[in-house]
């Protein structure tokens, strides 16, 4: 991880090892952030495996805090289809 | 009137958020809109509790080695990196280094060796570590070692005149059944019960004829997808998204005939109302999108096909290591062991 930028608002993070996988599911969860005025991800150059992601926050607001909180949300998420997946196949070895 | 007018706005909105549709010439509507700001009057801002409220997953099908099911209420981008993860990397086990000792038959030892390669193995990764970078011996915690040994002879007993190779010769065909887990170091008293073979028995690697042998010392590590597709764990993980065909106006009769073909089997179902013939949409499910409708002229503006946006039929096929229900638990906790690994460095970052 890599922070750069002009100010405390906008800032872009290098994610080394990391593709669209994380790329898009991460900016949509930013993009939800209604604190959030410009959120986006690129890959720099297919060969290399990093990505440059960007935040870009309306007001004094620090971009870090709506990156750690959309890391935070897609955990939540992530626990929670796993929690429903769960509990649907032991509901489905039940029943049958 | 101006109630009507902002009814038909909000319904077209709601069309614009919620299905994907299908025009004669091109698809509209396929980005994801429904982020805050975007809206007015729609609360689009992330919830936790509405996303769960909304969520829910249904299994369709679960055979043996496949697995069908359904999540409502989630969003493109998550389903993909779901889809994309199970591809390429949920880890398993697969031959990376062959030591050939012996190899007179006439497949190239490096032919020999890719084709070991893609075998899939039966052996739990989650038993076994990564190997270290640089290590070339392999300790017993990441590598399982198999034997295949194998020679071809001539038959005595077999007829004089017959030329059915299964007769003549012994061993000519070399299936993966052959192939034989020697243990390393403790591995049989970490492994007490364990039985690491290929999936299938019947993988036919080489062929032989009499005089020819193979004797290859094989090491399977554990790898990713991403690394080498002999890895990824899948025959196949794909989504669809759930399709919506609504009618316009009533179809009858002969028309109703030509839309039931229009469609795959199943979908369109012609009752019979006061003696006309009506066409309805009895399953949209099942339906591929062939697009038939649209070459008719009579039917094209009588249908609206489309698919809603946040319904996702997933369908999960297992090449037989892991189970897919394992597979898909599997990985979505590689997609939170992601978020985990930032959210480490973010507070390990000195804050400036």
């Amino acid at each position: 991880v890599q922070a750069d930028g002009t100010d405390g608002n906008c800032v872009t993070f290098v994610l080394h090892d990391e593709d669209h996988t994380l790329g898009n599911s991460l900016r949509y969860m930013v993009m939800k952030n209604p604190d959030v005025e410009f959120c986006g991800y690129c890959i720099t150059h297919p060969s290399e495996s990093k990505i440059n992601f960007r935040i870009q926050t309306r007001g004094a607001l620090p971009a870090v805090e709506p990156f750690r909180k959309g890391l935070n949300d897609l955990m939540g998420v992530c626990q929670h289809v796993l929690n429903t997946f769960e509990v649907r196949l032991s509901e489905g070895l039940r029943g049958l | 009137l101006a109630a009507v007018a902002a009814m038909a706005a909000k319904r077209s909105t709601d069309e614009m958020r919620d299905r994907v549709v299908l025009g004669e010439f091109g698809v509209r509507n396929v980005h994801t809109t429904d982020f805050p700001g975007n809206y007015p009057g729609y609360e689009d801002a992330w919830d936790q509790r509405r996303f769960e409220e909304a969520f829910r997953v249904d299994i369709i099908r679960e055979e043996e080695g496949a697995l069908e099911f359904d999540m409502v209420g989630i969003d493109a981008a998550i389903a993909n990196a779901f889809r994309r993860i199970l591809l390429a990397e949920v880890p398993t086990m697969a031959v990376e280094k062959v030591f050939v000792y012996n190899n007179t038959s006439i497949v190239q030892d490096e032919i020999l060796a890719h084709r070991l390669g893609l075998i899939p193995i039966r052996a739990d990764p989650r038993l076994f570590e990564y190997r270290n970078q640089g290590d070339e011996e392999g300790t017993e915690i990441d590598t399982l070692q198999f034997q295949l040994k194998i020679k071809c002879s001539r038959n005595p007993q077999a007829a004089k005149e017959s030329s059915d190779p299964n007769e003549l010769y012994f061993n000519h065909k070399v299936y993966s059944k052959h192939m034989t887990w020697v243990p390393l170091g403790n591995q049989t008293d970490l492994f007490p019960d364990a039985d690491f073979r290929p999936v299938h028995d019947d993988i036919l690697i080489a062929l032989l004829r009499p005089g020819q042998e193979i004797d290859v010392l094989m090491h399977c590590v554990k790898g990713i997808g991403k690394d080498h597709a002999k890895f990824s764990p899948v025959a196949t993980a794909s989504y669809r998204l759930l399709p919506d065909i609504t009618l316009l106006q009533p179809v009858e009769d002969e028309a109703a005939e030509m839309l039931q073909k229009c469609f795959s089997p199943g979908v369109i179902e012609i009752q019979n109302i006061k003696g006309k013939k009506v066409a309805r949409v009895a399953n949209a499910r099942l339906d591929t999108f062939s697009r038939e409708v649209f070459r008719h002229d009579s039917l094209k503006n009588l249908v609206r096909l489309a698919r809603v946006r946040n319904h996702y039929i997933f369908s999960v096929e297992s090449t037989g290591i892991l189970p897919p229900d394992v597979l898909v638990s599997e990985a979505i906790k590689i997609l939170m062991g992601k978020c985990q690994r930032f959210l480490n460095e973010l507070d390990s970052l000195p804050m400036e």
